[in-house]
């Protein structure tokens, strides 16, 4: 282990307002600290910088859901493995039940939070996508009181995010809106299990007679943020799925994300398997398989 | 001397017996486990979750053992590999191990045998792709793991023998 | 008497204490007083050491046990073949990672906090990262040419034959580094001082290389330093000179502290700084008749050995005499060379340069039997070689050699001429692509030509009053079943219970030299020494009376009894000694290179997805002969372990360098199959007892490594007609390859 153990403080907090009042306290001294399967590995490579933490892991507060007829909410400390055993979530947000599971291996799933990967604002992360596609809320708490904002707004830049320093992610609300449309997830990992992403796909839309109606595309792993693709969706809007728009789609994928190369791919690959990916989502919906992720 | 945080008491179950870890509060289960109470079967293979070696079981759930900070098993049940067998009865699970060359270097071994004594608590007949997944997150280098699926299949038969 | 054991799945002997967590690992030590030692390694790649300084002053620097080259007491060289390796560097460093000092403190967190806070100035020299620049010179940076070591294996006349020659095909093919990724990184604890001499304990193959080595640097009497080994979670040849290294630096730490110390790298240190399989090119030409029958063949095959010579020599030796494979050609060339970078040296890795030169050669055949019109299959039925025939180096094949039996039996297994017919049919239409291929090789067991005559290794049986008998060798237990097979082979030629035998804890104070747990030598060199010293204690029983010709396990214990009251010690030793007519040219690298070979046919069979290029094994058939299976499911575990890594070689491991160091030095970012990535793997053996071998058994660890990638290449060739030359192949690299086709 390369970090110095003895200088790092984690404490656990009473309850919430007893973790929001050491965050409003000391703006920025403390950091929110859940399952730990992302800082622990800065932690013991010795790349973790900041040094306090408060353990959010064991606040009830941040935990459990709540299914009204609008949304399905989730609390920020909701595991992967939760997503998976979440009755609503397997019939109507599959994309998400298919990032938890093939995040990490099972251990892993215990532990990630869906929070925790929101706020770690990894690029390759892999729920985000789905987030993105369902056009999920965000609530932040603070002493201040509560604030709802959009997830596609939240990720500013590489590492960057709309959330004060005094702020919690308390919950992920999700519109129960995805009724009638077809929904499509591929994670491109370095294998099968226990995989970083290379290539992270959500995708979902209303298709008419060929025709689409509504689409709405993400993708991971191809920008220092996790990417809504508007411009490819705004090209697919209205338009006939046949060969010609399909191709005329990738071109437009291909120019809307400007991937990088990295330890793990390279910008080439990353932006002919998001073109394919697309490819085969879009053949999917014009041949009206049933592949519902 | 470089600046040192205060250590912490972290009172929790392991392998059935109340204890009171002293440690600071980021030590990472894994080493508490291994240097405080010397349960040494706990393995470190990447420390960075991505072997399994290091699995053990928190409140039933599965593991790694050098992502938990300490901190955060206040309360918990932890069960180890030195947990897993009743006195002398091996569990299902290492019998199946042991008959079918499931283990070969050993290192992988603790935590791979957590690995599968969960999946078959959580999935007591699980088929050939709930084998795979459900021992996805453990890497092991000797055995290609064809022996060590023999291995949960049999334990599966030698439980249902028993039920 | 007992049914016969050899052949039955006795439990694996250490595995009770494995399936609990009993087993007692390096980590899982401590002594009184220990202190934790760390290496403050080169930041640069090549150049002179300027400056070290301790920097931060929140540091209590002179609590710190603080070792550089100046306290060596003997030879600054890790001794193996060249000796050119040094402990630590003094004036050069010659790749990044080496080390330059040593830190000891009793503060584990303290001591890696100090490591990171030496800072290593380095003027900097000019580097050769790269096989081919090593090899154009583009920088001298070993010895006179860079070469560490050239071979040169002639037979028949290749120059004759490129004009009488229907076609000539030339192919080149290259394959990388590869991690051996051992779950346990490497470790030891020392213990050093004037009055005892060294004592280390460690996680390692060959305690006996540790000791030479050590006697070297502390300049000691052979019984001033003892070597034990713990159990080893896992080796693969990683292990195999590396502990050399650590343990050296262990005990430098504790001779200057007075103390024990313990050095456990983590993973990021062990990736990055011990050794990897040896990258390769291959050249071929070869010249064929217009009826399939190879006629000459040239082959150019060159290793990266990084920046020092340490096991270079001898796993391109390996290398060469595999690099023809098991086929009859009459005029050979193998000209061969390991080479210096500037990164940190290659090392022993399972196969042993084999997998290089046979993936090359298993390559290039399916392109010389498309250039004769032939299908790879009917290329090497027509060039096999069997009994009598002689192999690259003139060795007469002594042994009945069927490979047309074992493709018969593998394809039969695997219905390969079905799935040929049935996956051109499908593919036209299929968006992903399915294809099936195949290789067929040998791997020859022990050392290589008159290495185990040097050897000399010894054995020993020790037998107790109460009838136990204990196996007395350094031949270690790393996964692969030491403890379980010598067991089984004693008990066999003692007629006893597998129960009443152990294996004694390799320790140099308390075994003889075996040799090194290497080459697929333990069942059948080391393992027939076992059998030898048990007929000699079984002899010794009956000679004095003390046996009947047939007993039992009673009447055996009670004549242990009497043996032992009456003249004290039983114990019987047996040396090695070369089977008759065995002979090796060093010279000429002509004659007899392996005692026996191990031989192969694998079919793999793939689908390809061109929406991610990802190639996915689906199917893994091994048939192989390996003489006498002493324990089945042992065995198949060996061939299944080295078949996956075999796959990781193929498809996944790939070192990611810069500026000659290994970057993605986490498991996270180096890809090896996990559970969800690994096919079915079918093993199948035929049997062919080896007269020279334990109950009729040859070597088998490192077979199972040299078939996987070119039966994978073969298959993907199959599925989409890209022939690809080098592994390994990433999906990265299949688009490239794709890309460049269709330019």
């Amino acid at each position: 282990m390369r970090a110095y153990l003895p200088a790092y403080e984690l404490k656990t907090p009473r309850d919430l307002n007893d973790a929001l009042d050491m965050l409003a306290r000391e703006p920025g001294v403390w950091r929110p600290f859940a399952g730990g399967t992302d800082l622990m590995v800065l932690f013991e490579a010795g790349k973790l910088a900041h040094q306090k933490f408060i353990n959010i892991w064991n606040l009830p507060e941040l935990r459990g859901s709540e299914t009204t007829a609008a949304h399905v909410t989730l609390g920020a400390l909701t595991t992967y493995t939760d997503v998976q055993a979440h009755d609503v979530l397997q019939s109507e947000f599959p994309l998400l039940c298919h990032a938890a599971s093939e995040t990490g291996g099972l251990a892993i799933q215990n532990r990630g939070t869906l929070g925790g990967n929101i706020a770690n604002a990894s690029p390759a992360a892999d729920s985000p996508p789905a987030f993105l596609v369902y056009d999920a809320e965000l609530e932040l708490v603070s002493q201040s009181g509560a604030r709802w904002l959009s997830y596609q707004d939240f990720h500013t830049g590489y590492k960057q995010m709309l959330m004060r320093p005094d702020e919690l992610l308390r919950a992920i609300r999700l519109p129960r809106a995805m009724k009638g449309w077809r929904q499509y997830y591929r994670k491109v990992g370095t294998r099968r299990a226990q995989a970083i992403s290379k290539v992270c796909f959500a995708g979902a839309a209303n298709v008419e007679q060929g025709q689409v109606r509504e689409i709405r595309l993400a993708l991971g792993s191809v920008a220092p943020t996790v990417v809504r693709c508007l411009k490819t969706e705004e090209f697919l809007k209205g338009r006939q799925l046949d060969d010609a728009t399909i191709s005329a789609a990738r071109a437009e994928l291909m120019k809307e994300i400007a991937p990088i190369d990295d330890i793990r791919s390279t910008a080439n690959y990353r932006l002919r398997v998001a073109a394919n990916v697309l490819e085969e989502f879009l053949s999917q919906l014009r041949n009206g398989d049933d592949h519902s992720a | 001397m470089p600046e040192r945080v205060k250590t912490v008491e972290v009172r929790c179950t392991v392998n059935g017996e109340e204890r009171t870890l002293h440690a600071y509060p980021m030590a990472r289960l894994l080493d508490v486990l291994r240097e405080e109470l010397r349960l040494t079967g706990t393995k470190e293979g990447c420390g960075e979750g991505e072997c399994g070696a290091c699995s053990v079981l928190v409140d039933g759930a599965l593991v790694n053992s050098c992502l938990v900070p300490v901190l955060q098993v206040e309360g918990a049940t932890i069960k180890t590999i030195e947990g897993v067998a009743n006195a002398e009865q091996l569990h299902a699970v290492q019998e199946a191990f042991i008959s079918c060359g499931g283990a070969q270097c050993g290192i992988c071994t603790p935590g791979m045998v957590l690995a599968a004594v969960n999946l078959l608590e959580r999935v007591p007949e699980p088929d050939a792709a709930a084998i795979r997944n459900g021992l996805a997150g453990n890497l092991c280098r000797c055995t290609g793991y064809m022996k060590i699926f023999e291995a949960v299949v049999r334990a599966c038969q030698t439980n249902g023998e028993q039920a | 008497m007992t049914d016969s054991l050899v052949g039955r799945p006795v439990p694996r002997k250490e595995g009770r204490r494995k399936v609990t967590g009993q087993s007692r690992y390096i980590d899982d030590m401590s002594f009184p007083e220990m202190l934790y030692g760390v290496t403050v390694r080169s930041p640069a790649p090549r150049g002179r050491i300027k400056h070290i300084a301790f920097t931060d002053d929140t540091i209590p620097w002179d609590e710190f046990t603080i070792v550089t080259a100046k306290d060596v007491p003997g030879a600054n060289y890790v001794a193996l073949i060249l000796n050119d390796q040094p402990y630590l560097a003094d004036e050069f460093v010659n790749h990044m990672e080496e080390a330059v000092v040593l830190l000891a403190h009793a503060d584990k967190h303290l001591v890696e906090k100090a490591r990171r806070s030496v800072v290593i100035e380095i003027e900097p020299l000019p580097a050769v990262f790269s096989l081919d620049d090593s090899v154009n010179r583009k920088e001298i940076i070993w010895g006179e040419d860079n070469v560490f070591k050239s071979f040169h294996v002639e037979k028949g006349n290749v120059d004759e034959v490129w004009a009488k020659a229907d076609s000539i095909v030339e192919g080149e093919y290259r394959t990388g580094a590869q991690e051996q990724l051992y779950i346990e990184n490497n470790g030891v604890i020392a213990v050093a001082n004037m009055d005892e001499g060294v004592t280390v304990w460690g996680s390692m193959q060959c305690p006996y290389y540790v000791h030479k080595a050590l006697l070297k640097l502390f300049n000691l009497p052979d019984d001033k330093v003892r070597v034990i080994q713990m159990e080893t979670g896992g080796g693969f040849g990683g292990k195999e000179e590396y502990p050399s290294m650590i343990a050296g630096h262990a005990a430098l730490l504790a001779w200057k502290a007075g103390k024990p110390v313990k050095i456990i790298y983590d993973r990021a240190e062990d990736m990055a700084a011990t050794t990897k399989r040896h990258p390769s090119w291959t050249k071929h030409r070869t010249a064929v008749t217009r009826d399939g029958k190879l006629l000459g063949m040239e082959i150019d095959f060159v290793v990266d050995g990084g920046a020092y010579a340490t096991l270079s020599a001898v796993v391109l030796s390996r290398g060469t005499i595999h690099a023809a494979g098991p086929y009859n050609c009459p005029n050979v060339r193998i000209k061969s060379r390991a080479v210096a970078t500037n990164a940190p040296p290659h090392g022993a890795f399972r196969g042993f340069g084999a997998p290089q030169s046979i993936f090359a050669l298993e390559r290039h055949l399916n392109k010389v039997a498309r250039a004769v019109g032939l299908t790879p299959e009917e290329f090497r039925r027509r060039n096999f070689i069997h009994e009598g025939d002689r192999t690259a180096t003139g060795q007469v094949i002594r042994e009945k050699v069927e490979l047309d039996k074992l493709l018969d039996r593998a394809f039969e297994l695997t219905d390969y001429h079905a799935k040929l017919e049935r996956f051109a049919a499908e593919n036209a239409a299929s968006q992903k692509k399915k294809g099936i291929g195949f290789a067929t090789f040998m791997h020859g067991a022990g050392f290589t030509g008159s290495g185990e005559k040097f050897l000399e290794s010894v054995v020993g049986l020790e037998a107790t009053a109460e009838g136990r008998v204990r196996v007395l060798a350094a031949s270690t237990e790393i996964g692969q079943g030491t403890n379980t097979i010598f067991s089984q082979i004693a008990a066999e030629a003692l007629g006893i219970d597998y129960e009443l035998v152990e294996v004694s804890q390799p320790d140099t104070a308390n075994v003889p030299n075996s040799g090194p747990t290497v080459a697929s030598r333990t069942c059948m060199i080391v393992g027939k020494l076992v059998e030898s010293a048990a007929l000699g204690l079984k002899q010794t029983l009956l000679g004095r009376g003390l046996l009947a010709e047939k007993y039992s396990t009673e009447d055996f214990k009670r004549a242990c009894a009497h043996y032992i009251e009456e003249h004290g010690a039983l114990k019987t030793f047996s040396q090695y000694k070369a089977p008759p007519g065995i002979e090796w040219d060093d010279e000429k690298y002509q004659g007899d290179a392996y005692g026996a070979f191990a031989w192969a046919v694998y079919v793999a069979e793939v689908t390809f997805d061109p929406v991610t290029y990802e190639t996915r094994v689906d199917d893994f058939v091994a048939v192989q002969e390996v003489g006498r299976v002493i324990h089945p499911v042992l065995a198949a575990g060996q061939i299944e372990g080295g078949v996956a890594q075999g796959i990781g070689y193929a498809l996944y491991e790939q070192v990611v360098w810069q500026d000659g160091r290994m970057i993605n030095n986490q498991m996270t970012n180096y890809i090896m199959p996990t559970a969800a990535d690994i096919p079915p793997i079918r093993v199948f053996f035929e049997e062919q007892p080896y007269l020279y071998g334990p109950a009729g058994a040859k070597g088998i660890g490192e077979l199972p490594m040299d078939g996987p990638a070119p039966a994978i290449l073969n298959a993907i060739e199959n599925a989409i007609g890209l022939s690809i030359n080098h592994i390994p192949l990433l999906p990265e690299s299949m688009l490239e390859e794709m890309e460049a086709a269709h330019a």
